[in-house]
């Protein structure tokens, strides 16, 4: 009953819950959301330069994003435009010029429709490869940043000034950031990654006391979001992607009278 | 630690108050100058901060008070002049009063050890030295102004520094929350022994909870004893005529409790300078 490509993807959906979800509580407490969808727009541009230069497509999309993180890790601190404003020209135009060189290099040897909205169906056993051993870096890459990471999220001058490696640490987490979102992008697509970051993190903030409590309660209501969009997609026969993001999305909005009550109280 | 002391750090609680300038020399700016995107913040500034002493920094808004706080700890680079700091000098930072996000779900115990580890017995004893032990458990979206001053205060202790610098810790606080903060302040520098650098716009409770005074305006309009600055003509134009007497009566009042040590002193070393 159980095919191989179902395995897979569950496989995947369940490694890419445990890296996004505490990732994405950060994301939030940092208001990094619109870095997330600079960085995943640029994605489509990396799959584009991955069939040019016939290099594996995950490398592509890995190298552009940290590529653009790396831009915008420079960028930080300029005072010429607002951060908002230049992260949504960045963002913009690595979509345009992804989809650009999408359409030039030709249909049959990109499945558009897949990049911007994700295929999970169709992860393959290199996929899932990269996939393992990225969540394994991450994850021991989360550990070591968890604390420095936290202090900043509350007060960055506060971690500056009694020893946190500011500038570092932040660094390192937007990199970490652009990392997992181009081996999540398979999964639910450019358009849409960046929900997996904000919507469990959100959703389960109304139930907890502390950072920990977060990142494993949001871990949580991400797989749940991702096996019941999956089997959604599978009874339905919607597309995964959407399917996960709107189970999750339905579960954010069942949170939301805690999360007012707890605001109230 | 090999700590080259100028002065011999005087013990602890010997007097009520050390005299100006009595401990060694934590951090010093040597002819700072500041220039932020073509606009002068600081000019010439000369501050140094003792173990043992409270120095205040008071100046208008916008007079560069927070940035030279910031030129001391190290957050930015000055664009003229230097810093010395005491070697592996440890910092306690209260930053001007700021809001925790409330997505952060954090209490009191855990924010007192963002940046340190230590044993829950030392997070109750710091809890308990600022009057906060009650909000242990308590969720940091939901204290009041004063309570988070408190909790502010014992994050900063708690890694035991030996330089503390508080920006406007008093922002969020009635007349008698102000005078109640403030001797919690110069307690913690009688235990302690620390020295603490207050940056303050208002103006007669700081006054008399110092020992010295440096009053700026980009650059130094005068400094010393806390008389002597309330007295100084410059403060005078830049305070209004008045604002010198509101200084003498919280001293007078204070008199009762202390004993004026240092206050009445002046040295060479305290004397006021004007470019």
């Amino acid at each position: 009953m159980i095919d191989d490509f179902l395995v897979r993807a569950g496989l995947a959906g369940l490694g890419i819950a445990l890296l996004t979800a505490p990732l994405g509580c950060f994301v939030v407490w940092q208001r990094l959301a619109m870095f997330g969808n600079s960085i995943a727009h640029c994605g489509l541009l990396g799959v584009a330069l991955g069939i040019i230069l016939s290099v594996d497509l995950t490398l592509g999309v890995i190298v552009v994003s940290l590529a653009l993180a790396a831009l915008l890790i420079g960028m930080q601190g300029q005072k010429l435009l607002p951060d908002d404003t230049l992260l949504g020209i960045l963002a913009h135009a690595a979509l345009a010029a992804g989809l650009l060189a999408a359409t030039l290099i030709g249909g049959a040897r990109l499945d558009l429709m897949g990049y911007l909205f994700g295929d999970i169906l169709a992860v393959s056993a290199g996929d899932l490869w990269w996939l393992l051993c990225g969540l394994a870096a991450i994850a021991g890459a989360m550990i070591w940043l968890w604390r420095p990471l936290l202090a900043i999220s509350v007060h960055e001058e506060m971690a500056a000034a009694e020893g946190v490696p500011v500038n570092l640490v932040r660094a390192a987490f937007m990199l970490l950031v652009a990392f997992t979102i181009a081996l999540s992008i398979k999964l639910v697509g450019i358009l849409l990654i960046t929900s997996l970051l904000i919507i469990p993190a959100a959703a389960a903030r109304a139930f907890v006391t502390t950072p920990e409590q977060m990142a494993l309660g949001a871990a949580g209501i991400s797989i749940i979001g991702v096996l019941a969009g999956l089997a959604m997609s599978l009874h339905l026969d919607t597309p995964a992607g959407p399917s996960i993001v709107l189970v999750l999305t339905a579960l954010f909005i069942a949170t939301v009278p805690w999360l007012l009550r707890k605001n109230r109280g | 630690m090999a700590l080259p002391a100028v002065i011999p750090l005087r013990p602890n609680g010997s007097e009520d108050k050390p005299a100006p300038g009595a401990g060694e020399a934590l951090v010093t700016g040597d002819r700072l100058g500041l220039t932020l995107s073509g606009k002068t913040i600081l000019e010439n500034v000369d501050v140094t901060v003792h173990a043992g002493e409270i120095l205040t920094v008071i100046g208008p808004n916008g007079a560069g008070k927070t940035s030279l706080a910031r030129l001391l700890l190290g957050l930015m680079p000055p664009t003229t002049g230097s810093i010395a700091r005491a070697p592996g000098l440890k910092v306690g930072y209260v930053p001007q009063r700021f809001p925790v996000d409330p997505s952060i779900p954090i209490n009191v115990r855990r924010f007192l050890t963002l940046t340190v580890r230590v044993s829950p017995s030392a997070i109750r004893s710091v809890l308990q030295e600022v009057g906060a032990l009650h909000l242990i458990d308590r969720p940091i979206s939901v204290l009041s102004g004063g309570e988070f001053q408190r909790v502010c205060l014992a994050r900063a202790l708690i890694g035991v520094p030996r330089l503390l610098v508080l920006d406007e810790p008093a922002q969020a606080l009635d007349y008698a929350g102000e005078l109640q903060l403030y001797e919690l302040i110069g307690d913690i520098r009688r235990r302690r022994g620390c020295g603490i650098l207050l940056i303050s716009h208002d103006l007669h409770v700081v006054l008399g909870a110092s020992d010295r005074v440096l009053c700026i305006n980009g650059h130094v309009c005068c400094e010393g004893v806390p008389e002597k600055v309330a007295n100084h003509p410059e403060y005078a134009r830049l305070f209004g005529r008045d604002a010198g007497k509101a200084v003498a009566v919280y001293r007078h009042r204070h008199d009762h409790e202390h004993d004026l040590s240092g206050a009445v002193k002046c040295g060479e070393d305290c004397g006021h300078k004007h470019d």
